[in-house]
């Protein structure tokens, strides 16, 4: 397999996240698309790196990539429990307490 | 299940199939891997989407992220597999799961007009995108790469440890996610005036 089949699946991968953050009205799916998000440019950097030879840079930069998602994740859902705690619903535009 | 869904997941299984024999003629038994895991990728992430309840979608990120783990090792990466394994499925996924425990089910909140409006949009781009770049880019791939034997996982440990390589980097993450995790706990936890609060509200 090429590198432009990896490259579609990522590309496919990356809209598909879009995808769940726009349409979804529910927080979680935000954080379910920016993991899909993330997890369209690691399979970018690994697969460039693969397809240039024997380098490590590709591969180092998804690790520090995986590794920043393990933070956010985590968070991310402490937010989601805020919002939740203050807002009694999970829906993104309801938390608009800026808005005032 | 619901007709949209009968609908919805015969597609996906013939899809699948159709991808399974594309691999095969395309690539043999590496494209036969590539188009299980590809299969594995897109079908979790569109799950996701399709699903009405939040735990079904968290569960079909699994699939993702397994496929994903996948890739990885048809690209001989072994030891980004396995930490997409133990950090995505393990880690990242049990996180989301105990978010959506915390959190009431809505199962009116997912519009079928709005998921298949968005999947049109986005596939109608994605497909002109992937169009326009097929017809014209010219990938930085070299055609003399050595062919990648055996696992490089020693070979990205020692980069992790030498001071001219990727030390500060590593630590420097480390750092990241110890605040990161600290602040985390900071920010989830109750507060002394919460309960006082939360009763006030009832009484």
């Amino acid at each position: 397999m090429g590198l432009e089949a990896y490259i579609a699946v990522s590309a496919a991968l990356f809209c598909l996240g879009v995808v769940a953050i726009v349409v979804r009205r529910n927080v979680l799916y935000v954080l379910f698309g920016i993991e899909m998000i993330l997890n369209a440019a690691n399979i970018n950097f690994v697969a460039f790196n693969h397809f240039q030879g024997g380098g490590l840079e590709g591969r180092m930069f998804a690790i520090f990539t995986i590794i920043l998602a393990a933070a956010e994740a985590a968070v991310a859902l402490a937010i989601v429990l805020n919002i939740f705690h203050l807002f009694n619903s999970v829906k993104p535009s309801e938390a608009d307490l800026l808005r005032e | 299940m619901e007709n949209s869904s009968k609908i919805f997941y015969a597609v996906l299984a013939l899809a699948f199939l159709a991808g399974q024999g594309w691999g095969m003629a395309t690539g043999g038994v590496e494209g036969l891997a590539f188009a299980l895991f590809a299969s594995l990728t897109i079908g979790g992430a569109l799950m996701c989407i399709w699903e009405r309840s939040v735990v079904r979608s968290a569960f079909s990120l699994l699939a993702t992220f397994s496929g994903i783990a996948g890739f990885f090792v048809l690209l001989h990466s072994d030891y980004l597999a396995m930490a997409q394994l133990l950090i995505y499925a393990g880690g990242i996924l049990a996180l989301l799961l105990f978010g959506v425990m915390l959190t009431p089910p809505d199962l009116g909140e997912r519009k079928l007009p709005r998921v298949l409006t968005g999947l049109g949009v986005f596939g109608a781009g994605f497909a002109w995108v992937s169009l326009k770049v097929a017809a014209t880019a010219k990938w930085a791939v070299r055609d003399d790469a050595p062919v990648e034997v055996g696992t490089n996982a020693e070979r990205i440990g020692l980069g992790f440890l030498r001071a001219d390589q990727y030390v500060v980097p590593f630590e420097l993450a480390a750092v990241v996610l110890t605040v990161a995790l600290v602040a985390a706990v900071y920010i989830a936890r109750r507060r002394p005036g919460d309960l006082v609060d939360r009763e006030g509200d009832a009484a």
